[in-house]
């Protein structure tokens, strides 16, 4: 195998990088990004980053050394807009084209946005989602023009951490969640419930059950009134209007394979990979969170990191000879709290706190089905968390 | 120096974390072999204690993105942590684990 291709130039691609040179790939390693910057981290940026606490230098993944070492050749600010896999090429924006022996799917995900105005016509200032830096210096820089009534459309953990964000930085801020109660799916309703009591716990007002009807606009800004089409408020489907100054829409994202319509690859939510991260086609591996790896697609940090090191195993033996030991992991910080869940829970596990208490905002709950436990969540117990979490990683 | 605890408050195998009298929050480890290790507490990569950490042998895995600090040096041995942690002084007299600050950079 002579060329490689990368696409997508953020944590999944940059680890599968990495392993490509440190499992002895020495041919052409091409790494393709639609943003302009070397690869960031993006946990702080709903945390960290939007309070100021952490700086964009601080976000790097990279740095000249590492460059250095991986010895590839950087297209950044560069769209894939398609592969042919059989011809070994993928097409860039621009009317260019890379030839390459094969290809790391690495192109993440998209935030989903509202159905909103038609295409065409311009959206509301004031109305943002969070995914990448750029996203995250835009909602920082609106954030900065003083106290404003913030609503987030959605109580997942991303909108649960902007939310938190705001309210630290001393705006007033509404969270709407559509269904009766935020992170049911991720936590079950127990455990989703002492999660959302943090909202209250730091004056931030939750209210859920109800969908967002629509955007209102118009030149009611008080700073700016020549402002023509800032977001003023968001309807929601009981009726009720919740004026808002700025709006962040963090509704869950949809898997970044647009451009691989017409490649011939299996797509279904997500490029659909054996447990060995290997599409349907050989030459092709999908990491991170546009990857559907054995039936599961994973929006965390650490399967981004943990994919990697397998998928470009099997590249380079041309199939399947490992697989991903997968157990789920994701962390949250909120509110000055830390939120860790480790484990596939199915929703009629039964959590138990096995230590703390939830009053306390300071306990470790396991999961358990049949006498066994599935998953273990911990708020603000890192320690135990750890010995659980490599206890559950040894039995699956 | 500090005293941080008496050695029979801490186990091989356990972690505790000094917060009183130092600089920047400490780590102690007294890990299975029976070595006494100490580091500063905050990874270098973002914000976890390290002290909540897993001990294997003389190496201690942060318990946010599982970088490995080496505790005899300091440096990690995996990313995403690069920069390594400072390591101090420790040692065990009449029953009691004495910490001895080092202001020095890390190695
Ligand atoms: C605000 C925020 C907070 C988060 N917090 C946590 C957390 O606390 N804990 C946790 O476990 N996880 C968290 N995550 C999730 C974690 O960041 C992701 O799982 C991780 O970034 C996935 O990495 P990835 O490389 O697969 O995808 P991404 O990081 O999305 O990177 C994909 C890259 O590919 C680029 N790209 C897309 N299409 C193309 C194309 N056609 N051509 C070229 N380039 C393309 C994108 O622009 C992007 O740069 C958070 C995510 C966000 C956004
Ligand atoms: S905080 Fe320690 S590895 Fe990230």
């Amino acid at each position: 195998m002579k060329s490689i291709t990368v696409v997508g130039a953020s944590l999944a691609g940059l680890y599968a990088a990495r392993a490509l040179r440190t499992q002895g790939f020495d041919g052409r390693l091409v790494i393709v990004g639609d943003e302009h910057h070397h690869p960031y981290d993006r946990p702080p940026l709903s945390k960290g980053f939007l309070t100021g606490a952490t700086d964009q230098g601080q976000l790097a993944l990279v740095d000249a050394d590492d460059t250095a070492d991986l010895y590839a050749e950087w297209y950044l600010g560069t769209r894939a807009t398609a592969l042919d896999a059989a011809g070994g090429t993928v097409l860039l924006d621009g009317d260019r084209s890379l030839d390459t022996d094969a290809v790391v799917i690495a192109t993440g995900a998209t935030p989903r946005l509202l159905p909103g105005p038609e295409p065409g016509e311009p959206a509301h200032t004031g109305v943002h989602t969070l995914r990448t830096l750029n996203d995250a210096q835009a909602l920082r820089d609106d954030l900065a023009r003083g106290p404003a009534r913030v609503v987030v459309i959605g109580g997942g953990f991303i909108g649960a951490e902007v939310a938190s964000s705001c309210a630290m930085l001393g705006h007033d801020v509404t969270v709407v969640e559509a269904a009766p109660l935020p992170l049911v799916p991720q936590l079950g309703d127990d455990m989703a419930k002492v999660c959302a009591g943090l909202h209250a716990d730091h004056g931030v007002t939750l209210v859920a059950g109800t969908g967002v009807a629509g955007l209102q606009g118009g030149r009611g800004y008080s700073d700016h009134p020549d402002s023509p089409d800032r977001v003023t408020g968001v309807e929601l489907t009981d009726g009720r209007l919740l004026p808002a100054d700025v709006v962040v829409v963090g509704i869950g994202v949809r898997p970044s394979t647009d451009w691989l319509e017409d490649s011939g690859l299996l797509l279904k939510d997500g490029v659909v990979c054996d447990a060995g991260c290997v599409s349907s086609l050989p030459n092709v591996v999908a990491v991170g969170d546009v990857a559907r790896v054995d039936g599961h697609r994973a929006e965390h940090w650490t399967s981004a990191t943990e994919q990697a090191g397998v998928a470009v195993q099997n590249l380079l033996a041309g199939g399947t000879v490992a697989t991903h030991r997968n157990l789920p992991y994701f962390w949250s910080d909120q509110y000055g709290v830390r939120i860790q869940f480790a484990g596939r829970r199915l929703p009629t596990d039964i959590p138990r706190i096995v230590e703390g208490s939830a009053e306390d905002r300071s306990f470790l709950a396991c999961y358990e089905r049949d006498g066994q436990t599935t998953a273990v969540l911990a708020v603000n117990r890192p320690r135990p968390f750890t010995r659980w979490r490599r206890e559950l990683m040894r039995s699956t | 120096m500090i005293t941080v605890c008496l050695i029979d408050d801490l186990p091989p195998g356990e972690s505790i974390r000094v917060t009183d009298g130092v600089p920047a929050p400490v780590a102690v480890f007294h890990t299975e072999e029976g070595e006494i290790y100490a580091i500063d507490d905050t990874c270098t990569h973002q914000d976890a204690s390290l002290s909540d950490g897993f001990l294997e042998g003389c190496f201690v895995e942060c318990p946010l993105h599982e970088a490995f600090f080496d505790l005899r040096s300091g440096r990690p041995t995996c990313p995403p942590a690069k920069q390594p942690v400072r390591t101090h002084q420790v040692s065990v007299e009449s029953g009691r684990v004495l910490l001895h600050v080092s202001v020095a950079e890390p190695a």
